[in-house]
C-alpha cells in the first residue's frame, strides 16, 4: 500500500522521486518554498504537473495520459488553515464529505468521526465559534470521514498555540494507531516531524535530499545540504586517510580522529558533521585515559543557558576556523563549572562523526 | 391620483429582469471569478459599459438592434407578430442588458472571496461540480447574489433613459413609474409626481436596507 511518487515540474521547480511507506506517519520536511505543499497538492490531484507518476499500491492516480480527479483518489486532507466551510456547522462540515452515503448513515458516520477527532459536543457550532484546536480537530474529523487510505496534512498545527499543539500531537498518534492508514505530514518544523513521524523525507528546492527512518535522518545526514537543513551547526572540513593498520583516520589540523568510515567514503578532503549533543565533556578530575575517544583540546569562548540546557561555543586549539557548538544539561555545568576562557577537553565517539557527501 | 398601472408595470419589469438576468449573471460571475485568461479585462470592460455610457446612447443602440430593420427585430416579429421595440418584452431585454454590471459585479466579488483552500477542500471531500456549486459556493456567495438581486431590482425601478428610448411611453405596456413621474411633471401635476416619487424612494430604501441587514448578519456569523 506504499505511495510511489515521481514528479517533475517547472514552476514551482520539482524533481522528486520517493516512496512513502504504508501504514506509517511520514513527514515531508523542508524550508518555505521548497515545494512541500505543491507535492501534497499534486498527490491530491489538485495540481497538474508537467510530468507525474503517482500510485498508491496498485492504484494508479497519475501517469502518462492519466489524471484521476481528486474525488476518485482515496485521500483525506487537512490544509494549512483547515479549509472548513464557514457556513456549515461542525457536523455539516463532516457530512459534506459523506455525500456518497444515504442520509441516515451519513449522520451516524459523521457522529463517529466527530467522536474520534474529539469534537463531541460541538456538533452544532459554526467554525467561527471554535478555537484553533477545535477547528483543526473538525478538519481532521472531515478528513477521516471517507475512511481514506492516505491522509495528507499540510502544516496542520502551524496556526495552533504550543500547549494545544502538544495535545493534538498525542491525538494524531492515537488516531493513527486506531485507523492505521498512511499519513503524509508536511511541516517545516523539525521537532514536530521528530515527535510525530517514523519516516522522514528531507526536501530542498523541489528535490529529495534524504529519506529514511526519522532518527536515522536526524542524526546521520548524508550531505552538507541535509546537515544544514537539519540545523546542525558543527560542519567542518578534514582529510580522510587510512592508517597503516587499515583504520580510517580523519586529519583535522594537527588533530587526528578515528572515524567509522563507510565503504563509499573516498580518501582526501571531506566534510563532516558532529551533533552538538554528541560532544562529550571530559571531567577535569579524570582528564585522560584509555576510555576517551578522539579527545580534543578547546577553549570556551561563549556560553548561553537556554531552557534547562547550556549552549557552549568552543574554540578548537590550533585550528582557528573551527568553532564547535556543544549542548550540556544545566546540572552538568553546575557540577563541573566551566566559564568563558576555561580550557576544556571534549571527545567524540568515532561513530558520532558523520562523513558527508559533496 | 397615483398611477398604479405604472407602479405595477415597474414592479413586473423589475421582477422579470431579475428572473431573466440573475441565473446567467451568477454563472458568468463565477466563471470570471475563478478563471484567468487573456482578454478577461476586455470582457469585464464590455460588461461594465452600461455603468459609463449615457443611457440614451445604450437606448439608441438597443432601439436600432430591436427595430423592424434589424435581424433580431425581424426574427421576433416573425415569431410573435409584434415588434420587440416599444413592447414589454423589449423592455425586459433592454433592462436585463443594462443591469448586467449591477448583477455580475457584486456576485463576482462574492465568488472571488471564496478561498482556494475552500474550493480544494470541497474537491477533497469528494464533491462533484454541482454539489460544490449548490452546497458550498452558492451559500457562501449568497450575500453578493442578494446584493446583485437588490441592485438590479432598485436600478430597474429607477431606470429612465433606456426605457424611454426602447419602450416609448405606452400606458400599461411600457410606461414605468419613472416615466409616469416625468409625464406628471410635464403636465404640472406635482402632487401625483411627488406621491409616486415618495413611493419609489420608500420601496428602494426598504429593499436596500433589508438586503444590507441580511448580508451583514450572514457575514458576521461566518467570520473566522
Amino acid at each position: 500500500m506504499s505511495l510511489r511518487l515521481e514528479l517533475q515540474h517547472n514552476g514551482p521547480l520539482l524533481d522528486f522521486t520517493a516512496e512513502i511507506p504504508a501504514g506509517q506517519i511520514s513527514a515531508l520536511v523542508g524550508p518555505s518554498g521548497s515545494g512541500k505543499t505543491s507535492i501534497l497538492r499534486a498527490i491530491a490531484g489538485l495540481l497538474r504537473l508537467r510530468r507525474a507518476r503517482i500510485s498508491l499500491a496498485d492504484e494508479r492516480w497519475d501517469d502518462e495520459g492519466l489524471h484521476r480527479p481528486t474525488r476518485e483518489r482515496s485521500i483525506g486532507m487537512v490544509p494549512q488553515h483547515h479549509g472548513l466551510f464557514p457556513h456549515l456547522s461542525v457536523l455539516g462540515n463532516v457530512e459534506a464529505a459523506l455525500t456518497h452515503l444515504p442520509a441516515p448513515s451519513r449522520r451516524q458516520r459523521a457522529m463517529e468521526c466527530v467522536r474520534l477527532a474529539h469534537v463531541s459536543g460541538m456538533e452544532d457550532r459554526l467554525p467561527s465559534e471554535l478555537s484553533g484546536g477545535q477547528r483543526q480537530r473538525t478538519a481532521m474529523a472531515r478528513a477521516i470521514a471517507r475512511a481514506p487510505k492516505l491522509l495528507l496534512l499540510d502544516e496542520p498545527f502551524s496556526a495552533i498555540d504550543r500547549s494545544t499543539r502538544k495535545h493534538l500531537y498525542l491525538e494524531l498518534r492515537r488516531l493513527h494507531q486506531q485507523l492505521g492508514n498512511t499519513v503524509l505530514l508536511v511541516t517545516h518544523d523539525l521537532d514536530e516531524a521528530a515527535q510525530l513521524a517514523t519516516h522522514l523525507l528531507l526536501l530542498d528546492q523541489g528535490r529529495l535530499l534524504q529519506a529514511g527512518a526519522t532518527t536515522e535522518v536526524l542524526t546521520r545526514p548524508r550531505s552538507v545540504q541535509a546537515a544544514q537543513l537539519l540545523d546542525i551547526p558543527n560542519i567542518f572540513t578534514g582529510m580522510l586517510e587510512t592508517s597503516r593498520s587499515g583504520r580510517a583516520l580523519l586529519r583535522w589540523g594537527p588533530h587526528s580522529l578515528r572515524v567509522a568510515a563507510g565503504a563509499n567514503a573516498s580518501e582526501g578532503r571531506i566534510k563532516f558533521a558532529v551533533l552538538p549533543q554528541n560532544l562529550l565533556l571530559v571531567k577535569t578530575d579524570r582528564p585522560w585515559g584509555s576510555h576517551l575517544e578522539n579527545p580534543l583540546p578547546t577553549v570556551v569562548r561563549d556560553m548561553v543557558t537556554l531552557g534547562g540546557e547550556v549552549l557552549l561555543w568552543l574554540q578548537l586549539q590550533e585550528v582557528p576556523e573551527a568553532q564547535l557548538q556543544m549542548r550540556l544539561p544545566e546540572r552538568a555545568v553546575r557540577r563541573y563549572p566551566v566559564v568563558p576562557g576555561s580550557e576544556v577537553t571534549v571527545c567524540i565517539r568515532a561513530g558520532d562523526i558523520v562523513l558527508l557527501e559533496h | 391620483m397615483m398611477d398604479w398601472t405604472a407602479v405595477i408595470l415597474s414592479l413586473k419589469l423589475a421582477l422579470a429582469t431579475q428572473l431573466v438576468l440573475l441565473p446567467p449573471a451568477i454563472f458568468c460571475a463565477r466563471w470570471l471569478a475563478l478563471t484567468t485568461f487573456r482578454g478577461k479585462a476586455w470582457i469585464e470592460g464590455v460588461l461594465a459599459l452600461p455603468l459609463v455610457l449615457p443611457p440614451t446612447v445604450i437606448g439608441y443602440y438597443l432601439l436600432v438592434a430591436m427595430g423592424g430593420n434589424s435581424p433580431l427585430g425581424r426574427w421576433f416579429e416573425a415569431l410573435s407578430g409584434q415588434t420587440l421595440a416599444f413592447s414589454f418584452t423589449g423592455l425586459v431585454v433592454a433592462s436585463a442588458l443594462i443591469n448586467i454590471p449591477f448583477a455580475v459585479q457584486p456576485a463576482q466579488r462574492a465568488f472571488e472571496a471564496i478561498s482556494l483552500e475552500i474550493h480544494e477542500s470541497a474537491k477533497c471531500c469528494g464533491l462533484t461540480f454541482w454539489q460544490t456549486f449548490r452546497r458550498i459556493e452558492l451559500p457562501l456567495a449568497w450575500p453578493g447574489i442578494l446584493s446583485a438581486a437588490v441592485m438590479t431590482f432598485a436600478h430597474t425601478l429607477g431606470e429612465f433613459g433606456v426605457v424611454l428610448m426602447v419602450g416609448g411611453n405606452i400606458p400599461g405596456e411600457t410606461q414605468t413609474v419613472a416615466i409616469s413621474i416625468y409625464d406628471r411633471v410635464q403636465s404640472f401635476d406635482f402632487s401625483t409626481a411627488g406621491a409616486m416619487s415618495l413611493l419609489l424612494l420608500g420601496i428602494s430604501l426598504v429593499t436596500i436596507a433589508i438586503s444590507y441587514g441580511m448580508a451583514d448578519r450572514l457575514m458576521r456569523r461566518r467570520r473566522l
